[in-house]
């Protein structure tokens, strides 16, 4: 019998439910449990198959020789060399993609972003046209006729400038030798830069404290010309250029990029400079004309409003999407498997899960490769936000 | 003497407005200011039409002038190319585009049987006809025309498919464009409302939830799609019980609609980030729960804010099903890619993949232009 004044709560799984506070909770253990469950089913269903296949998950293949030759690497790599040689290889190819198609895009992108807002008519609709087909055409449609066109160029090479040879078995640079003296030069540099950049905080403090500036900018660009320059004079021109020279068959000496490198490059550095098109034309825009108008109020001049106030604006719009097209730049890079290019996951998610059968490891490797890759990108991304976004309530 | 050089006298305000300076106004005005305003736009104006006009000329060249339509292999193409030069042993050769005209069925439907190609058409057209009461505002008689489209789907599915009620079409029988437009149609339906899903419980009090769709959210975007596609292929065997098999194309459709999935989320997330605290705020506190709150204020206000970012992802994702020829799928840049190794036809690369280049073009670039409506359209506020 219960007494009306002390009623106890019913405590039931409907009552719960319909209690926020419990709500919750019990949403939380459900799907705990079927995380649990749909995982423990998924591994008991891979020990039970790998069992069934005689197949050992474990890493020690990266251990064991490969049997299979790369033909680009940027380290010493034979066939000899154990699976993990091979993977670090891959990993140093899709940097180097990478790398490369991320300085090319760069100056690509921000070409067109400042011509797509050009006054002459003609030059704002070519640049409209190279970005609508750049964006609407997949960009692994893109490698293959980057890489057709490549493989077009005619067997004798084209010559450039008596150095540079062009057929369709890759591009031949003049190869720079370095002996070791050039690391005084390399040292140089840096000793330039760190100069500059200590000038540059000396002209900032010196304009603070008295309203004077002296032209920090051109001194600091001079050093890092002149002071390399004078580093090499003085330690007797440590380089030397290995000039490519045309053999009755082939070419010989040189630097070799293949055509399989400069198609996948190109393409991917074309294919995103169209969206960093788009990314710098809306971050320029979005910087308002009151900015412009308020600058020439005050006297300022087009090129310096354009680099004190509007750029640096225009730049917190920028550069997060702008890192993230980075981050797509690399994980397209993984499309070199279309057309042969040995990166990681034509190494160890390729040949070697061929060989190994150990597809899961490989797999999982490979994700672990990207992932890290990526997620220390935003992490960067993140800390550069957080310092320049605009503090509100 | 002045007063002679005057026809009239007129007070002062009252002169007749003359004609403004002939090269300011019209075409020419136009042309002066947009294409030759100053010294250094004149001489970049030039150089962009030499270069254009000789690109142009170029390409026109090979793709229409100088190009063969029909024959019967690549050899014949270029005999008849050789034939046409005047100089025989330097031909010009142009594009062959008569691969296209003899295999366009196996570009356009795989290898679906021949003699049911009416199936994937007429699900074609009724597919068309499902959308417009989705995308037409106007349609008249839309809210009968939407059940329809609810039940396109299963109708569609029937078609191509045949599910007992048609005779049976295996999925490796399908190719070609047909198989883009499944994987993509099918990617862009479900990753919508999942993506809804996903971004709503990241943004969830319950911390499980969210650990749960950040860590999916944040592992899907950081890998490429190409080791999603591989986990289809070849790692999902071991993860299912012995002897089960599971049909690839099933497959690789649900690893790309979960791909969609998460970036659709991002996109949503930044629509619902955008909605003022006041919003939620109110909805509490006319006691509408959760759910309540979501359908009938947050997301409609959410989804119209994020519809360029919405459109941009199906676009993505249209373009990224291509990816499928690395594991095996022979989509419409699959056959391509087959046919650039046939012995008849080998080695005509430029001319197909310029083809499925075109295509893709038409289909995306509609789907952009649909989206630059449909901002114009929505861009009822957020006025500067």
């Amino acid at each position: 019998m219960q007494d009306s004044t002390t009623a106890t709560p019913q405590i039931s799984i409907s009552a719960l439910w319909m209690d926020k506070r419990w709500r919750g909770v019990i949403m939380q253990i459900v799907t705990m449990a079927v995380l649990v469950a749909v995982v423990t089913y998924l591994l008991t269903n891979l020990f039970a198959n790998a069992e069934a296949q005689g197949l050992v998950l474990s890493f020690n293949f990266l251990s064991e020789p490969s049997h299979y030759d790369i033909n680009q690497a940027l380290i010493d790599y034979n066939s000899t060399m154990t699976h993990g040689r091979a993977a670090l290889v891959g990993i140093l190819n899709t940097a180097l993609v990478a790398v490369c198609g991320i300085i090319l895009t760069t100056m690509v992108g921000f070409l067109g972003g400042v011509l797509s807002l050009s006054s002459n008519w003609l030059v704002r609709k070519i640049v409209y046209v190279y970005v609508e087909f750049c964006r609407n055409v997949p960009v692994l449609v893109q490698i293959l006729l980057w890489y057709a066109v490549i493989l077009k160029l005619p067997r004798d090479p084209v010559i450039m400038a008596e150095s540079i040879f062009l057929s369709n078995r890759g591009f031949f640079l003049p190869k720079p030798i370095f002996e070791p003296a050039f690391w005084g030069v390399v040292i140089a540099l840096l000793i330039a830069i760190v100069a500059a950049w200590l000038l540059k905080r000396h002209a900032d403090a010196k304009q603070a404290a008295t309203g004077k500036r002296y032209p920090a900018g051109l001194y600091g660009l001079a050093l890092i010309v002149f002071l390399p320059l004078l580093a090499y004079g003085a330690l007797g021109a440590p380089m030397t250029l290995e000039i490519p020279e045309a053999t009755r068959f082939s070419v010989r000496g040189g630097l070799l990029l293949r055509p399989e490198f400069v198609a996948l490059t190109v393409a991917l550095a074309f294919y995103t400079a169209a969206f960093i098109t788009e990314i710098v034309r809306s971050g320029i825009s979005s910087v308002s004309r009151g900015q412009t108008e308020a600058a020439y109020a005050l006297g300022v001049k087009p090129s310096w409003t354009m680099r004190l106030i509007i750029l640096p604006q225009a730049l917190r719009v920028i550069i997060p999407p702008l890192t993230s097209q980075y981050l797509n730049l690399t994980k397209n890079s993984s499309l070199a498997i279309a057309i042969g290019y040995m990166d990681i996951m034509a190494t160890l998610g390729g040949i070697t899960l061929n060989q190994t059968g150990q597809a899961v490891v490989c797999i999982m490797l490979a994700m672990l490769i990207y992932l890290s890759f990526s997620l220390f990108i935003s992490m960067l991304m993140n800390i550069y936000n957080r310092h320049v976004k605009l503090v509100e309530r | 003497m002045m007063s002679e050089q005057k026809a009239e006298t007129y007070a002062p305000g009252t002169h007749p407005s003359l004609p403004p300076p002939p090269l300011t106004t019209g075409w020419l005005g136009w042309i002066r200011g947009n294409l030759f305003s100053t010294p250094f736009q004149i001489i970049l104006t030039c150089l962009v039409i030499w270069v254009v006009w000789n690109v142009l000329q170029g390409f026109l060249d090979w793709a229409l002038f100088k190009a063969v339509f029909i024959a019967e292999s690549r050899d014949q193409c270029w005999d008849i190319m050789r034939a046409r030069s005047p100089d025989p042993a330097n031909p010009e050769l142009g594009a062959c585009w008569a691969i296209i005209v003899e295999r366009w069925q196996q570009f356009l439907y795989g290898f679906y049987p021949r003699e049911a190609l009416w199936r994937p058409n007429l699900a074609f057209v009724l597919w068309i006809a499902a959308l417009v009461p989705v995308l037409w505002d106007h349609c008249p008689q839309r809210g009968k025309l939407i059940w329809f489209s609810l039940a396109f789907p299963f109708i569609g599915y029937v078609l191509i498919f045949g599910a007992g009620i048609l005779p049976e079409v295996r999925t490796d029988q399908l190719g070609g464009l047909l198989l883009t437009l499944i994987i993509g149609v099918t990617g862009i339906t479900v990753s919508l409302p999942v993506g809804i899903v996903l971004a709503l419980g990241r943004r969830s009090d319950m911390p499980l939830v969210r650990i749960v769709c950040v860590c999916f959210i944040e592992f899907i975007r950081g890998v490429p799609l190409i080791t999603l596609l591989f986990v289809a292929s070849t790692m999902l065997n071991y993860f299912l019980p012995p002897g089960t098999t599971f049909d690839l194309l099933l497959r690789v459709v649900i690893m790309v609609s979960l791909f969609a999935s998460a970036y659709m989320a991002e996109v949503i997330r930044g629509g619902l980030q955008a909605i003022p605290k006041g919003q939620f705020e109110a909805a509490d506190a006319l006691g509408l729960s959760y759910w309540k709150s979501m359908r009938l204020i947050v997301l409609p206000q959410a989804l119209k804010i994020s519809i360029p970012g919405i459109v941009n992802t199906f676009i993505g994702l249209f373009k990224d099903t291509t990816l499928v020829i690395i594991i095996g799928v022979l989509d419409l840049l699959g056959i391509g890619k087959a046919n650039t190794s046939d012995p008849k036809w080998g080695g005509l690369q430029s001319e197909v993949y310029t083809f499925v280049a075109i295509l893709f073009f038409i289909f995306c670039f509609a789907m952009s232009r649909y989206s630059l409506y449909l901002e114009r359209k929505l861009d009822t506020g957020h006025k500067r």
